[in-house]
């Protein structure tokens, strides 16, 4: 679940890190007071859960109170990525020197997490790795043992930062990961990392993303943050597609086929087991199929909860042809599988021969499934074949 | 309209009452359902059969659970 800003920076006071004088304003009036409490120029920040607020026009400068004023006015009334902000963050303008990155995230390949720092921030990070490797460093360290401020250290002075710079960086480095990992965070990020006029730092904006599950055990620290239970912190809202995927999970408790989220491409995908959908989505993507959505299904659904996740897939405009593929199953039937998937294309009025591209899930009674596959004329593989030779075969037969 | 499964219930099984409630009990996906004096499948429930043998182990092979994909 992610964080607003201004809830990130609470996170971060409480764990010492400097960070300007703010306050949340819900209304215009609200805002010109929190300018004058300030007192100097501000800058205003819309209260979204989505990025690009500085295109959108979600970010806006202000001299004075009146400014200040007008300006959340302006801002409480744009809409981001088609969500309407929760308030503006009214925060004091500092005279910058130079701008760093900071983050913390997980590091899938080394199952650590990793800190990712470079000496040129307030830019698309991705850019800087791209043009200027040199300018940013990754290091890898133990969420297991205690966290040791030289590894902060290190991982600043790797983009050659020295004197006294190191210190006050390595201090907040140091806070980032320990915030990290403290409260199950997927990635707590500060960019830019200001070095001011003066000689200080200081956060000047921060983005944190919480583990979905983590939520009853940090309930402590949601709390004191002020989100209530029902509130989801989804992105964005969900499309009437994705409903209607939690629909079909609801309705049925055998198995579970959630998690559906929408997107714009022509192949449907029906995918899971074992963490095995990200592995896939990933794969389709790798081999240049557009995925129509994401979902994840397993846990041994029922035929009607397959045929209906089948159905809903093929329901979306411009989804051409469904990728069934699965990691290596014990608990999900495959022939359970393939008669709800075959069940749901000829429901949907589709031949599952021409619209199923590809079959892939190995493991419990598969034998029993690919006599079923076979006399549906279903092109399927078994675990010989691997996720991402199954995914490029799929893709090849998109618009075949 | 099943597509996969055809559960065959022969006359000889109606007769008997125990078995036809021990049909309705051991199916673990509520293929079996009572209709008065008779046992009878419920159509769609039929493809959900997880081929477990159960019913025809408690007719002693009488009832037939037949694969339509065979
Ligand atoms: S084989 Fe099992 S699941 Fe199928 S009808 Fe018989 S008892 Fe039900």
């Amino acid at each position: 679940m992610r964080f607003y800003e201004h809830e990130a920076k609470q996170v971060l006071q409480k764990h010492g890190v400097p960070l300007p004088k703010r306050s949340v304003a819900t209304t215009p009036e609200e805002a010109e007071t929190a300018a004058a409490e300030i007192g100097g120029p501000v800058v205003l920040k819309s209260q979204v859960l989505s990025g690009g607020r500085m295109k959108a026009g979600g970010v806006k400068f202000a001299d004075t109170p009146a400014e200040a004023k007008d300006a959340a006015a302006a801002i409480l009334e744009i809409e981001i990525s088609g969500q309407k902000p929760m308030g503006v963050l009214v925060e004091e303008r500092r005279a910058i020197a130079q701008e760093y990155y900071a983050a913390v995230t997980w590091d899938a390949r080394a199952k650590k997490p990793v800190i990712i720092f470079s000496d040129m921030g307030g830019i698309d990070i991705e850019e800087v790795a791209e043009q200027h490797p040199d300018h940013l460093s990754r290091t890898n360290f133990s969420n297991l043992r205690p966290f040791s401020d030289y590894i902060a250290k290190v991982a600043v002075s790797k983009t050659g930062v020295t004197g006294n710079h190191l210190g006050p960086l390595t201090r907040i480095v140091t806070a980032l990961a320990r915030v990290f990992v403290q409260y199950d965070l997927t990635l707590a990020e500060i960019n830019p990392l200001a070095r001011l006029e003066d000689g200080t730092f200081i956060a000047l904006d921060s983005h944190m993303d919480m583990e979905e599950e983590a939520r009853t055990s940090q309930r402590a620290l949601l709390r004191e943050l002020g989100i209530p239970d029902e509130d989801t912190r989804l992105a964005r809202p969900p499309t009437p597609f994705e409903v209607a995927g939690a629909q079909v999970d609801a309705a049925d408790t055998r198995g579970v086929a959630g998690r559906v989220v929408e997107f714009d491409g022509n192949m449907g995908l029906v995918i899971g087991a074992g963490g095995g959908s990200l592995t896939l989505f990933d794969a389709v993507r790798a081999a240049g199929g557009k995925p129509a959505n994401y979902c994840e299904i397993g846990g041994n659904p029922s035929v009607a909860k397959a045929a209906a996740l089948t159905k809903l897939v093929l329901s979306k405009p411009g989804v051409e042809k469904i990728a069934v593929m699965m990691n290596v199953v014990s608990n999900t039937r495959a022939d359970i599988m393939a008669r709800g998937i075959i069940k749901g294309c000829i429901e949907a009025g589709r031949d599952p021969g021409e619209t199923i591209a590809i079959f892939r899930i190995p493991g419990s009674w598969e034998d029993e499934g690919f006599k079923i596959l076979r006399k549906y004329g279903v092109d399927f593989v078994d675990r010989s074949v691997s996720m991402h030779e199954a995914a490029a075969r799929a893709v090849a037969k998109m618009g075949a | 309209m099943a597509m996969f499964i055809r559960v065959d219930i022969p006359e000889d099984v109606q007769a008997e009452e125990p078995l036809r409630k021990q049909l309705v009990e051991v199916c673990p996906v509520d293929i079996f359902a009572l209709d008065g004096e008779r046992v009878v499948t419920v159509e769609a429930n039929l493809d959900e059969c997880t081929l477990c043998d159960l019913c025809i182990e408690a007719s002693g092979s009488r009832v037939k659970v037949v694969k339509l994909y065979e």
